[in-house]
């Protein structure tokens, strides 16, 4: 029999990655706390204001209206691009020549950098030059995003649905692609409607993608920042101002590093607890039946 | 209740063929008669799996026509075919229960809540599941999904033929002859033809009546378990069915018999005469190891061979001989001595199979039911 062995040295094996986790995430996250509970002049001069500046930033009202204006953004996002990112892999052809021209088609706006896209929006939106903002117009539709608040977040939607919705449709693409030709047989024979198929074979085996789609299109969208800060930057007024942008103002445009570091770990703590939420839900759901 | 006749039926899965070998099926008449158990044998590949899937209607075949009961089906769907099939692998709708599963055809047929409850309690017993109803499929084992995938067939009063599949391809081996059994009982019970789809010669024969063999897109021969072993109507039947398959030499046509390298078969008169109006040079010989007979000591017109080796399979003994340049299996029962360097062996008249261009050269009274036609 061997005797077993008591002590601590199994730490030293898993150190390395300590190491190189302190340095990638928490290092960066600690400076940020740091300076959260600080009042900063200058490099010499700094107070510690304890959670002042946390309870100052949840009681501002422009970041409140940035946050409610990112949630029922992030929440319109997904209810646009999980419907239309399904429906889009549903219709896509499974074989031949179309398959692979559809892939290619659905996959350009993924491809194109996020600054671009803002710029192509941009200019495509535009009531005088632009080929969409013209064509709105000339169906009579007053359409002008640089002066219409409404006008400007519903660019800045569509231009998200245009450009990430082919993620959720590739996702759903390659996860239909893995279901079995035999279950559409057997649902054939056993007379399945269309809507049934969808209902108790497609959608059931979309799920694991599904939740890599609704996370990343959550993340994404509740941090976008480059394409809105191109094709509107932020406006008209504050119409268009997500989280992002308004932390940017904050730390970099007025340079109050302790509420912006505040306001930061705020931001990510919603993130992470918005995407748990999510996640235990969608595999709650799945337990209960 | 469904008999299924195949008439001139081809397919290819090109748009135009242009050499038989284009065909997956290649053109065939065949019956399936009411009630009856059939299997369907052949290695991958020889298009079995092909035309089960034009009989259920999944596939629409090329050429020739699918008849149930003398009606042509081509142009109806599966849906309206009154057939169930059962695949390689379990299909069952996960995110449902037992119930809901079997449930499932009968509520796309608009039946009565009722009747379905009354239905699917009556079929959950007979397939012993009854206990499971209101578990979640996804959690079932292999060999309950494949019993609900069978289920979702026998619930419907109006289905006359299940069609399988490898339906055990998944299925554990010590669970595998459980539901064999429980196939056999419920064609039994419920008078319904049954087609089952395997390249296991074992489990063709113990569940089947009578078994087709395909090979090449065709079904070279139908018979019955022991047509099939005791008289082979084509050289791959009897490769392929038997444990050793049979031996097959290719031989050469000479005065008084069939000759390879310098060893002369002779045959008997009806033989030679059949074999004189034969103008292809591809001919061969066969005879399965069970029939070979060893003798023990040199014996007058016995063959003189070379011992290569023997297995030791318990109840009996395969050894490899080598006859003039051709190796052979000979099987023999346990307790039989093994010639050790050198065997004498004899090939019984009754046993010894010609087969020319792959074909048995049949002399005996034909046998009408191996060859059935429309």
């Amino acid at each position: 029999m061997q005797r077993k062995v008591r002590d601590n040295k199994a730490w030293f094996l898993v150190l390395p990655v300590f190491i190189l986790v302190a340095f990638s995430a928490i290092v960066p996250i600690m400076t940020v706390v740091n300076y959260s509970v600080q009042d900063i002049f200058d490099q010499n001069t700094a107070y510690f204001v304890g959670a002042e500046w946390y309870r100052e930033m949840l009681r501002n009202p422009a970041l409140l209206d940035s946050l409610g204006r990112q949630f029922f953004f992030s929440f319109s996002v997904l209810a646009i691009e999980v419907p239309l990112g399904i429906a889009i892999a549903l219709v896509m052809p499974t074989k031949g020549r179309m398959a692979a021209v559809s892939l290619i088609l659905v996959a350009i706006p993924l491809l194109i950098p996020w600054n671009v896209v803002g710029t192509i929006w941009q200019i495509f939106s535009r009531a005088d030059i632009g080929l969409f903002g013209y064509a709105v117009n000339a169906l009579g539709i007053d359409y002008n995003y640089t002066s219409d608040p409404t006008a400007a977040w519903l660019t800045v939607l569509l231009m998200d649905v245009w450009h990430w919705t082919p993620l959720i449709a590739l996702l759903c693409y390659s996860g239909l692609r893995a279901i079995p030709e035999a279950f559409y047989q057997a649902a054939r024979i056993d007379r399945a409607s269309k809507w049934a198929i969808f209902r108790h074979i497609q959608l059931p085996r979309l799920k694991s993608v599904l939740v890599i789609g609704v996370l990343l299109r959550f993340m994404d969208s509740f941090m976008i920042y480059t394409e809105p800060f191109v094709l509107t930057g932020g406006g008209p007024g504050n119409s268009t101002t997500f989280l992002s942008q308004a932390l940017t103002q904050m730390a970099i445009g007025q340079f109050d590093i302790g509420p912006a570091a505040a306001f930061s770990l705020i931001y990510y703590l919603i993130v992470l607890l918005v995407c748990y939420a999510f996640f235990t839900a969608i595999n709650q759901l799945d337990k209960a039946k | 209740m469904a008999e299924i006749r195949l008439k001139s039926l081809a397919h290819s899965y090109k748009s135009k063929p242009t050499s038989p070998d284009d065909y997956a099926i290649r053109e065939m008449n065949h019956v399936w008669h009411q009630g009856g158990a059939y299997a369907l044998l052949g290695p991958s590949g020889c298009g079995k799996s092909t035309l089960l899937n034009i009989i259920s209607g999944l596939l629409s075949p090329s050429n020739g026509d699918v008849l149930f009961d003398g009606k042509k089906v081509n142009d109806i769907p599966p849906e309206e075919r009154n057939i169930a099939q059962v695949f390689q692998f379990p299909v069952v709708y996960d995110s449902m229960t037992v119930f809901d599963n079997l449930a499932f055809p009968l509520r796309n047929m608009k039946i009565s809540e009722d009747k379905v409850h009354s239905r699917v309690i009556e079929i959950a017993a007979v397939l012993e599941l009854s206990d499971l109803l209101k578990n979640k499929a996804k959690n079932l084992t292999a060999d309950e999904k494949q019993k609900v995938s069978m289920g979702r067939g026998l619930v419907r009063s109006d289905v006359s033929a299940i069609l399988f599949d490898e339906p055990l391809t998944v299925i554990d081996p010590h669970l595998k002859w459980k539901l064999r059994r429980k196939l056999k009982q419920i064609h039994e019970q419920f008078n319904i033809t049954m087609v089952y789809v395997t390249h296991d010669q074992l489990e063709a024969s113990t569940f089947a009546d009578k078994i087709a063999v395909m090979y090449g897109g065709q079904i070279v021969q139908f018979g019955t378990p022991r047509e099939l072993f005791e008289k082979p109507n084509h050289a791959f039947v009897g490769y392929f069915i038997g444990s050793p398959g049979m031996n097959l030499i290719e031989v050469k046509k000479t005065q008084g018999g069939l000759k390879f390298n310098n060893t002369l078969v002779s045959l008997n008169p009806e033989m030679q005469i059949a074999l004189d109006q034969v103008s292809t040079s591809n001919i061969k010989i066969g005879i399965r190891p069970e029939f070979v007979h060893v003798w023990d000591d040199k014996a007058e017109g016995a063959f003189e061979c070379d011992v290569l080796h023997t297995e030791d399979l318990g109840t009996y003994k395969i050894i490899t001989m080598k006859l003039d340049g051709e190796v052979l299996k000979v099987r023999i029962h346990e307790d039989r001595a093994v010639p050790t360097k050198k065997a004498y062996i004899s090939f019984p008249e009754q046993w010894l199979k010609v087969y020319v261009d792959e074909y048995l050269v049949d002399i005996e009274e034909p046998e009408d039911e191996a060859k059935e036609t429309v």
